[in-house]
């Protein structure tokens, strides 16, 4: 417990330093997304790598958490730091009431309903015009303030998001160490078997669905703060498959292989500029050799990669 | 303490099980024993709510079960072991164990996420538990090594950890001795023993018939889905119509 | 002007909207229903093939049906083929597409999970649509249809030829893969694997070439389906994805089998999505499907003609 504690704090003084490095310039504007991202991803893999429960809707949930808060703060006025929890409340509600019935299906079936959730959600974003705008989206949504501090460039946003940032992989780490989490890890081995030694599997992973749910939805809410603009273009499946992408890629199970993921997915698309039309196979081609190649994700496989390099260098050095 | 009174499943159009009825006293060890296809494994499947039946009924402790799911049983004091072994196999010996003290602890998701304090104490007290049941199960030395790796013997030595984590008043162990060799066998009857003086009312289905004869009190003979028989262990060996049974099985 | 059915087809609908016979609008919505919901069936039955031979959902069905028409405007265009030529070549392609896929995907997979299968099946889908974005561009494009476009006068109602064409070419493809189920040696082997795949291999049928045959028929019935269905809808390098789902909305509702019920399934489903789409919101279309999957799950898995499992755990 010692030792996760002090990798989080090396993670996080790793984060709060990392503007000092970077500071200025376009790539702390990147830097920023990895934030919302890494809180998506963090928030998909409780589900699939410690529940092993596929969800392919989560940008539905992460979409109206945006919606709500800013149809919310740009419509009707609201105060932002009021409307972010009522729009995570909402979505935790409605995945809590949606999880009971879907979270009984398996496997391909699961995939296939969580999919057709987040294009019902995806298809309300574009024809509810009057409340959101339509596919042009909906615009004015205020920048978050603390009396007058407003958040309002890419640096203050930087610390805004990597707080909560901070605080959902703190949040998830405990999570994942803890009796709960034991009992997810158990129902994604056996679920049988969890059950016997009396773990409500049912309840559980419902509980899991709307937390990450309500994590999406807080990252939506952040999202729409900063980018001050939302379309439905953001919510869609692709983005569900690309948040899937960064879970696989980072490693299933691990909260930081998570953030691994994240940022290499978020600056990714940024390196290869040039070349914008590739980045659809590129992300392809990564989820395929990842799931082919390296199963564990690249927390486990780079680790492993070094070793098997060592050895062989090591084997050299004798001969 | 388990009453099992007219238990009846039909598999689409199959009775698997036929209007089976007996009784387990507290603290006994009950064998159930049958050829193939007697439905023993259906039977226990039933009473531990992991199938459902198409009439009948179950009593544990003067209570009816019938038809609870297995993580109600668990909370009752019904736990079970199954044939081919469900371990956490991605978890280690001990997370295993740990996972067994579930119905013993109550911190919640938030509880966990925020690190409470007492969900703190809590945590070290299950872990302190769970070692505890793998000392008496002599498997300490595999604490931390991952579940999925270990041998078909030690995985049945660590089912029954996790199973006694629980706390059970019964616990049904599903053919305990399916692929141990006879050492490991031994160290199971003796393991046995170990279970029923803590008062634990154990009920077994197996294979083995040196083993149920030497650790069983009871024995219910099961033969294509209805019980031909029930007795102690030598009355069970003298009765011609189970000896036939057997015979005609081959 | 002739060649360019979509203004003609929208005058027709103007004209029948301000008409109070509402009995017509149902009728011509439904004959327009049928035909997308028999494209809806061959996918869905694509679905269950794969479906009964592996237990794999196949996220990347759509594809097919996007190679098919993407590849027969290939062929048309820019090798000249005729029609009759154009079509083979393109579902030839589309079937090595599919040996590839699942040689090169599916096979090699070290831990064949669920997840992973579920995850590998939705890369090989980004990979080709990504492909085919490269060698064809975004643009979406149209494919002249079979036989002119001269609508036909049917009970008030109007069709164009290319719908006859859909019905009539999607009767003869479930015919012939009834007799293949039913009256050959590899059709009724697939069948055995579908009700138990470890018998059917001790009984000496090559599993893995079921497998790799179940997705050579899959990929050719939705690259047909792609085919007939371009001329009314046009392709596009991204039409797969909800083509493919909605075929695999036909096959649940259908109970994922590979006959009868799954067409009728992707029947009921595209005449209830133009019925909605024309007499409540045209917007929402699309959402109906998704919203009769989720139903169909949630109520009634075993799909609409299906026989409730008892089996609790």
């Amino acid at each position: 417990m010692r030792r996760e504690l002090l990798k989080f704090l090396f993670f996080a003084v790793l984060i709060l330093a990392a503007p000092l490095v970077f500071s200025g310039g376009y790539l702390m504007n990147v830097l920023v997304f990895v934030g919302i991202n890494t809180m998506l991803a963090v928030a998909l893999n409780l589900l699939l790598g410690y529940a092993g429960q596929i969800s392919l809707g989560h940008a539905g949930f992460f979409g109206i958490g945006a919606y709500l808060s800013g149809i919310l703060t740009a419509t009707y006025g609201w105060n932002a730091w009021l409307a972010m929890p009522l729009a995570a409340l909402v979505v935790g509600t409605l995945a809590g009431l949606i999880g009971f019935p879907i979270l009984k299906l398996k496997g391909h079936y699961l995939a296939m309903a969580t999919l057709g959730l987040g294009i019902i959600i995806y298809i309300v974003f574009n024809e509810t015009v009057d409340l959101t705008g339509g596919p042009s989206g909906l615009s004015g949504i205020p920048n978050l303030s603390i009396g007058s501090l407003v958040f309002d460039n890419d640096f203050k946003n930087y610390y805004l998001i990597w707080t909560f940032g901070l605080a959902v992989v703190l949040f998830c780490v405990n999570l994942a160490g803890s009796r709960v989490g034991r009992a997810l890890r158990a129902v994604n081995d056996s679920e049988v078997a969890a059950r016997v030694m009396g773990v409500n599997a049912r309840i559980l992973k419902v509980q899991v669905f709307a937390l990450s749910a309500v994590i999406s939805s807080l990252a939506g809410s952040l999202y729409a703060h900063t980018m001050t603009f939302v379309s439905p273009a953001s919510f869609g499946f692709n983005f569900s498959v690309e948040l899937l992408t960064m879970v696989v890629i980072g490693g299933l199970g691990s909260v930081y292989g998570s953030f691994l993921g994240a940022a290499l997915l978020t600056l990714l698309p940024e390196l290869l500029r040039g070349a914008q039309d590739y980045d659809i196979i590129i992300y392809g081609g990564l989820l395929m050799s990842m799931v082919m190649f390296m199963p564990g994700g690249l927390v486990r496989g780079l680790p492993e990669l070094f070793r098997r390099v060592a050895r062989r260098r090591e084997g050299a050095g004798n001969a | 303490m388990l009453e099992v009174s007219g238990i009846t499943r039909i598999f689409g159009g199959v009775t698997a099980l036929d209007d089976v009825s007996f009784t387990i006293g507290q603290g006994s060890v009950t064998g159930v024993i049958g050829p193939n296809g007697a439905g023993k494994t259906t039977l226990f499947n039933i009473i531990t709510g992991i199938y459902n039946r198409t009439s009948g009924s179950v009593k544990l402790g003067g209570k009816d079960i019938t038809g609870l799911p297995p993580e109600r049983l668990a909370r009752l004091g019904m736990v079970r072991t199954f044939q081919n072994i469900e371990l956490f196999g991605a978890m280690t010996v001990l997370e295993n164990v740990m996972v067994g003290l579930h119905t013993k602890s109550s911190s919640g998701l938030l509880a966990c996420s925020l690190m409470m304090p007492w969900s703190i104490a809590e945590e070290r007290r299950i872990r302190e538990a769970a070692m505890h049941w793998l000392e008496f199960t002599g498997i300490t030395g595999l604490a931390d090594d991952t579940a999925g790796n270990l041998s078909f013997g030690k995985g049945r030595l660590l089912e029954i950890a996790r199973a006694l984590a629980v706390e059970p008043r019964i616990i049904l162990m599903d053919e305990p001795a399916a692929g141990l060799n006879s050492q490991e066998t031994l160290g199971l009857a003796q393991l046995i023993g170990k279970i029923r003086g803590m008062g634990i009312t154990v009920v077994l289905v197996e294979h083995d018939m040196e083993l149920v004869m030497d650790v069983c009190d009871r024995i219910v003979v099961l033969n294509l889905g209805k019980k031909l028989a029930e007795g102690t262990p030598r009355e069970i060996q003298e009765n011609a119509e189970v000896i036939a049974a057997y015979l005609g099985d081959g | 002007m002739k060649g360019n059915s979509l203004p003609m087809k929208g005058r027709e609908f103007l004209r029948k909207k301000r008409t109070p016979m509402q009995l017509e609008q149902i009728l011509q919505y439904s004959f327009s229903g049928l035909s997308t919901g028999a494209i809806y069936a061959l996918i869905g039955i694509g679905f269950s093939i794969i479906f009964n031979a592996t237990g794999i959902i196949n996220f990347a069905q759509g594809e097919f049906v996007m190679l098919g028409g993407m590849l027969t405007l290939f062929f048309l265009e820019l090798l000249q083929l005729p029609l009759w030529a154009a079509v083979p070549c393109a579902v030839a392609v589309s079937a090595l597409a599919g040996i590839l896929f699942e040689r090169l995907a599916i096979r090699p997979l070290r831990q064949p999970t669920p997840i992973n299968l579920v995850i590998i099946t939705i890369a090989g889908s980004i990979l080709i649509r990504g492909l085919a974005m490269l060698l064809w561009g975004k643009d979406t494009h149209a494919i002249p249809p079979f036989s002119g476009d001269e609508p036909i006068s049917i009970a008030g109602a109007t069709i164009l030829p290319q719908h006859i064409w859909i019905l009539a070419i999607t009767v003869l493809i479930i015919a012939v893969n009834k007799f293949f189920f039913y009256h050959t040696i590899s059709g009724k082997a697939m069948r055995a694997c579908s009700y138990n795949r470890r018998a059917a291999s001790l009984v000496g049928i090559d599993v893995r070439r079921m497998v790799l045959l179940s997705f050579i028929i899959s990929s050719v019935l939705g690259s047909l389906a792609g085919i007939i269905v371009a001329p009314l809808t046009m392709t596009a390098y991204d039409v797969g994805i909800m083509l493919g789902l909605k075929g695999f909305c036909a096959a649940i509702i259908g109970g994922m089998s590979s006959g009868m019920a799954t067409v009728v399934g992707g029947l009921i489903l595209g005449v209830l999505e133009s019925l909605g789409a024309g007499l409540i919101s045209s917007g929402y279309k699309d959402a109906i499907a998704f919203i009769i999957l989720l139903l169909i799950l949630f109520i009634r898995p075993q799909g609409l003609f299906g026989k409730a499992e008892s089996e609790r755990v």
